[in-house]
């Protein structure tokens, strides 16, 4: 049901703490799991136990420093394990659901909180934008959102200028921002049940407003046009390894990425230590042989091993010293996989990961 | 990249990296073998248990060394010895011929044939029929990319 929040004081950020407390003091969670304000002033997912320090919990603020779902997954993923809440933003809300199909996450005892998501700035923007503006950041960006749904952003994170899944509906608890006018009210999306233990009343969810649909329908478009320029170079004279010739394989994009989890990804294993006379074998084959070598094996492997599940939360892009549209090439791929496999990550829990299922019926042309 | 003469094609010999499933097509590339069945040298076998056992990515560490097709064989549909294997190879080869398209590469290099050990003229006919379809397209152009 939907329910609505009195805003004080135009701060809804004073009511969005008041309802993240209830939780920790009704004890629906034992611990919650939010972006929380340092004592310097900057912003990073904390797990919160004392109901008491949640007036430094600051979900709006539009800045996403890493995809918490890896974190989410951490705290739920095995017995014994707390019962738990996590503000998550849609990005993070898809990525846990990825990672829960692959055993990295658990939904069990983790009720997801998501936020409607106008957009974030990367850390070192957001500090710098936050210093010279006198009210918070997240008033501007939403206001945009309902005002003029469809002019673009161009300060935001790359990714977040080309997404059009700025709400994630399944989550037992949203935040609907989109919806709510925020100097008055908050409005929240929560389970009937949950309601209840919240002992909130209000009234039957209705449908989306049309700002969001021209909201969505405009990122929508951004993304087209990044798609086309980045396809133009993957496709033209430049290829894959054009578009990469200045990754230096530090793997950041990997590290940071929510849904490459292994533990002993191949990459950092032996298996790419070679005797130095291979090293030579190459080089004698091809004239010279790029140091590192198995540059594009990486890239292509990582697509190969979890461009069906990449959420397109850009933080791989964010990482990379190189600054490549890594983040975009994963996009730009990952859609026409998904199409292919009639799949999109994080749009249902029980929907399994395409590469270990099949049908016995399908593709039938193929290899004969 | 450099350009490939006219005289060059001609005389280029494909070669093709193919994995094959020990059970079927292996079998059925022995049977070629026994039988005298005469096909083209431009091919390398290596053995796997099951085409459900090729990672993709020596499919691709062969594609970016140069090899100028690889193909994959394993037992027709139904007939695996471990049940699946090669319907979850049949996806995998699928995804990863999309992938290597989105990236500009040219994913007609890359094909997956069912073979059964009894099939040994059918496994000599399928390399034929590769390796004059690799000759046609010319050498695979990462055979001179050193910088990937
Ligand atoms: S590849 Fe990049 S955009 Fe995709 S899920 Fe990983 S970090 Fe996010
Ligand atoms: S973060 Fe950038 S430079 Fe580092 S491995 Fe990834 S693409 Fe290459
Ligand atoms: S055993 Fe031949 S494909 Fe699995």
């Amino acid at each position: 049901m939907k329910i609505s929040l009195s805003v004080e004081n135009r701060n809804p950020l004073a009511t969005l703490q008041n309802f993240l407390k209830s939780f920790l003091e009704r004890q629906i969670v034992d611990v919650l799991l939010t972006p929380m304000r340092t004592p310097s002033n900057s912003v990073t997912p904390a797990l919160v136990s004392d109901p008491a320090l949640l007036n430094r919990a600051d979900p709006l603020a539009p800045v996403l420093p890493v995809n918490a779902a890896t974190w989410a997954g951490k705290i739920s993923l095995r017995q014994p394990r707390p019962k738990a809440a996590a503000v998550l933003r849609p990005c993070e809300a898809r990525a846990l659901v990825e990672l829960t199909k692959m055993a990295q996450a658990s939904l069990d005892d983790l009720l997801v909180i998501a936020l409607d998501c106008a957009g974030t700035y990367t850390p070192a923007t957001f500090l710098h934008k936050q210093m010279q503006n006198d009210h918070p950041l997240w008033v501007d960006l939403y206001a945009a959102v309902c005002q003029k749904p469809e002019s673009p952003n161009l300060e935001l994170r790359p990714a977040c200028q080309i997404c059009e899944q700025p709400v994630f509906e399944s989550a037992p608890i949203r935040l609907c921002l989109f919806e709510s006018d925020l100097e008055r009210t908050l409005i929240v999306e929560v389970r009937d049940e949950i309601a209840q233990k919240l002992n909130l009343t209000g009234e039957a969810t209705n449908g989306r407003s049309p700002e969001i649909e021209a909201f969505i329908a405009a990122r929508t478009q951004a993304r087209d046009r990044a798609f086309a320029e980045i396809r133009a170079r993957l496709e033209g004279e430049e290829g894959i390894a054009g578009v990469f010739a200045a990754c230096i394989r530090c793997h950041n994009c990997m590290t940071v990425c929510p849904i490459c989890y292994c533990k002993t990804c191949v990459f950092r294993s032996h298996v790419f230590d070679h005797d130095p006379m291979k090293y030579v074998q190459w080089a004698r084959q091809k004239g010279a042989q790029r140091m590192p070598p198995d540059t594009m094996l990486f890239h292509l492997t990582r697509q190969n091993h979890m461009a069906l599940s990449c959420v397109g939360c850009g933080m791989c892009t964010d990482a990379c010293p190189s600054e490549l549209p890594v983040g975009l090439v994963f996009r730009a791929v990952a859609q026409r996989l998904q199409h292919t496999f009639d799949y999109l990550p994080g749009r249902k829990v029980e929907e399994p990961l395409p590469l270990i299922t099949f049908r016995a019926d399908e593709w039938t042309e193929v290899g004969e | 990249m450099a350009e490939t003469t006219k005289a060059e094609t001609t005389q280029f010999e494909p070669k093709i990296i193919a994995f094959l499933c020990n059970w079927c097509t292996y079998t059925g590339a022995d049977l070629a073998g026994t039988s005298r069945l005469q096909y083209p040298p431009n091919i390398r076998i290596i053995r796997l248990m099951c085409s459900g056992a090729v990672d993709p990515m020596y499919v691709l560490r062969a594609t970016l060394g140069g090899a100028d097709g690889v193909l994959i064989g394993g037992c027709h549909p139904g007939d695996c010895h471990y049940q699946e294997g090669n319907y979850k190879a049949r996806r995998r080869v699928i995804a990863l011929k999309e992938i290597l398209k989105s990236a500009g590469f040219d994913e007609e290099r890359i094909w997956l044939r069912w073979i059964s050990a009894s099939e040994g003229a059918r496994f000599a006919e399928t390399v034929r029929e590769m390796t004059e379809a690799m000759r046609a397209k010319g050498p695979n152009p990462m055979k001179q990319a050193w910088a990937v």
